[in-house]
């Protein structure tokens, strides 16, 4: 037995007209930070202390670095798309939707710039 | 039974295809755990703000780290760095009890309640002995 509609079945998109893109990468994303995120906790029950010189040492080794540039990076990634499906199920206007939407991936893209910007800034060793 | 695909779609609700959710859910604890995983991760969202920063702030000086650290050290910060850290550790339970749904196994009942207690549970002992490391770890009493 199908519940879909007669249309439905004809056009046999789904709702979302598109494919297992959006879910795929989703759960990727979790996966990696499933072992990012532990790594972060850890570096910081480890870290002999919160102050500048420490941290900025830890952050400038390259294992650290490069970590902490997926850790951010595929945060945010997941982050957005989270947010998305979570916009695309409350916010009903479709204007605002849109608006919402396009609002919401700048601030994730303005994010990750920032965020890689500033652990390779460290990474590379600018000193200030 | 008549196929549902011969029932045209613009019939009455009599026919046999799902109401809405909304219509036919109990509110069940359950439920109340799914929502929260999307609650936690919004707050992560939120959250992710000042992560960044954190990061900005390491990368610009020493002297905008002394301000982070000032910013941080904010009851109220102290308060809200707590609760993201709990959001964090929900999602992360909670996210792996729906990688192991993806994989098709415990979605029966019975294991779909017994994980929810685990990841409700879980994240606020993993939250407290969080913090306890963090304040009685390699810093001694900081």
């Amino acid at each position: 037995m199908s519940l879909r509609s007669p249309l439905g079945q004809v056009e046999g998109l789904g709702a979302a007209k598109e494919g297992v893109h959006h879910w795929w990468v989703q759960r990727m994303t979790s996966v990696a930070l499933v072992l990012l995120t532990l790594w972060f906790v850890a570096s910081l029950v480890h870290l002999s202390s919160f102050e500048y010189s420490v941290v900025h040492a830890w952050l400038a080794k390259s294992v650290n670095a490069v970590l902490m540039l997926l850790l951010a990076t595929v945060a945010i990634y997941h982050s957005q798309l989270g947010v998305q499906v979570i916009v695309e199920d409350y916010v009903n206007h479709h204007g605002a939707k849109l608006a919402v939407l396009i609002l919401i991936n700048f601030i994730h893209l303005l994010l990750a710039a920032a965020a890689a910007f500033a652990i390779l800034r460290v990474g590379f060793g600018a000193s200030i | 039974m008549k196929n549902v695909t011969d029932v045209p779609a613009t019939n009455p609700p009599n026919s046999a295809r799902p109401l809405s959710p909304f219509l036919i859910y109990k509110w069940r604890y359950t439920m109340a755990l799914s929502f929260l995983n999307r609650v936690t991760g919004c707050a992560l969202t939120v959250g992710m703000l000042l992560f960044v920063y954190w990061l900005v702030a390491v990368s610009s000086g020493s002297e905008a780290y002394a301000t982070a650290q000032h910013v941080f050290a904010h009851p109220l910060a102290k308060v809200l760095l707590v609760l993201f850290s709990y959001a964090f550790f929900y999602h992360l339970l909670a996210g792996v009890r729906h990688l192991v749904w993806d994989t098709g196994h415990g979605l029966e009942r019975r294991s779909a309640q017994l994980s929810g207690w685990i990841a409700f549970l879980g994240s606020i002992v993993l939250t407290a002995f969080f913090w306890f490391l963090i304040l009685h770890g390699p810093r001694g009493a900081a």
